[in-house]
Formats: C-alpha cells, structure tokens, sequence
C-alpha cells in the first residue's frame, strides 16, 4: 500500500516504515524543528505525529474496506514521558471501525515500545467512497 | 506585569517548533495569552483542500496555554503537558491566520487547568477548542515532583 503524508509532514521530517499486512509505523527523527523546551521534543510535533500515525492506520484499514475520506472529530493526547533527543516511532490501532465513525488510538515511543512516551486517542468521522 | 513578561519572552523568538511553524505573539491579558499562526503551505495537511493539518494548531495551543499558566504565575516555572484534548468545531480557513487563544482558570503549586479555543477572524466562529493540565517540573517545595523529566 502506498501511505500519501501531507506537506506538515517535511516540517517534522517524518518518513514511513511499512511491513507487510501490519498497520505502518511513522518515524521522526530529533531536530531542531521539532524542538520545545532546550534538550525536548516540542508535545504539539509530538500530537502531530501520533495524529498522523492514526490517520496512516486508518487508512490502511479503510483500504480494505474500499477507502473513505477521513474527518477528525477530536483528539486527547497523554503525555508520559519526555522526548529526548533521539529518534522517535508511533503507530496508529484502529479499535473500532464503523461505518461513519472511526475509533483510533496511537502511541509514540523511542528505547521501547513498551515505553511510551505519549499517547493518543482519536475519533474520526468517515465518508465511505 | 510583574515576574513574566509573555511580549518579551515572544520577541526572543518561540525557537525550536514553534519557529519552524511560524507562529507569533499576538495579545495577552492577566490569565491568557493569544497567539497567530499566518498560513503557510508546508503546514499543508490536507492537499486536495489546502487546509491546514491539526498538528500546528495543537502545538500553538499548547504553547498559548503554557504562556497563560507562566503569566498567572507571573514567573517562568518550567513545566510538561500532562495531557490535552482537543474538539475540531471546523477546518481551518485556507489562506487565513489562525489565532489560539490559551486561558489558566486554575492553579495549583503542581498542577495548571487550562482551556482555550482558536479562530481564523471571528471568535464567535471557532474552529478548535482546547481543555489540558501541565505538571511543574523539577522540585516542587520539596515535594520531588520529577518525573516528567525521566527519559
């Protein structure tokens, strides 16, 4: 599958990791764009990767389904850890699809998956094709 | 304004994020803080319509309502998003600055309560509302309040 990434994308440098049938895994490595206090990520680029890690999951799954356009509703962010300044990975689980609501939780990580260092939950309204 | 200055702190530049998105002061009041996000195409999320991607609107809000907790403070006390949500009313209007407007309505030694909504011209119009806490970071009176800081 090809996973399109908007113009925002390049701010935050993000590029795509893709295995064969799992939903992709979206990497953004440390720069001084992304930047938020001295030594940290900034949590809005953080947000802005978790959300574009939902989206890339979502429409990985729409795709099987025959595709839709994908509107947000909301999102809320969980912030556990600090970015340091290392590369960082998040994926997207679409935990429920419907036919026009979408329910979808991200998390970003560094060392470890299992090491969080932020969250996301997501709803999105769907307009099937 | 005694002990946190946001105009001042804004004229050294938002640095790092908020300078690779463009964003700029634009007004503050006792607890709030206002800050415009002009339109540019690389915060493009959407190509087909031009409107731009949720990420830079939460990353100014998130910075608005950091602005608003350090004016109620009046002093700058380093401090971590805990989490925040955000509600998208509407899109963004292509081509328009967007204004996110951050508000501190409760404080605490440790933690900070803050809203905010953004708007591209009409603040009766919104087109994102924000509701967040941010946690001290560092020793908080002893208390050893750090972890926010551990990798």
């Amino acid at each position: 599958m090809t996973i399109g990434l908007p113009p925002y994308a390049e701010i935050l440098r993000v590029s795509v990791e893709l295995e064969d049938g799992a939903p992709p895994v979206l990497l953004m490595p440390f720069a001084d764009d992304v930047l938020g206090r001295p030594g940290f990520l900034h949590g809005g680029a953080i947000s802005g990767l978790l959300e574009m890690a939902a989206i890339a999951a979502l429409q990985h799954a729409l795709e099987a389904e025959g595709g839709g356009a994908i509107k947000p509703v909301n999102v809320t962010v969980d912030f556990m850890r600090g970015g340091r300044d290392k590369p960082t990975r998040a994926a997207g689980v679409v935990t429920r699809l419907g036919t026009r609501v979408a329910n979808v939780e991200a998390t970003a990580w560094q060392d470890e998956r299992e090491k969080p260092i932020a969250a996301a939950r997501m709803n999105y309204l769907i307009v099937r094709d | 304004m005694a002990g946190f200055d946001p105009q001042w702190f804004a004229t050294r530049g938002f640095g790092g994020h908020g300078a690779a998105l463009g964003m700029r002061y634009h007004a503050h009041g006792d607890d709030w803080a206002e800050l415009a996000l002009p339109y540019d195409e690389r915060l493009i999320g959407d190509p087909a319509s031009g409107v731009i991607a949720s990420g830079p609107i939460i990353t100014m809000m998130d910075m608005a309502t950091s602005l608003a907790i350090w004016i109620k403070r009046q002093a700058f006390v380093p401090h971590a998003t805990l989490d925040l949500r955000v509600d998208y009313l509407r899109p963004a209007t292509p081509g328009k600055t967007v204004i996110g407007r951050g508000e501190c309505y409760r404080i605490t030694r440790s933690i900070a309560f803050v809203r905010g909504q953004a708007h591209d011209g009409d603040p009766g119009d919104p087109l994102a509302h924000v509701a967040g806490t941010f946690m001290v970071v560092g020793d908080v009176a002893g208390m050893g309040l750090d972890r926010r800081i551990e990798a």
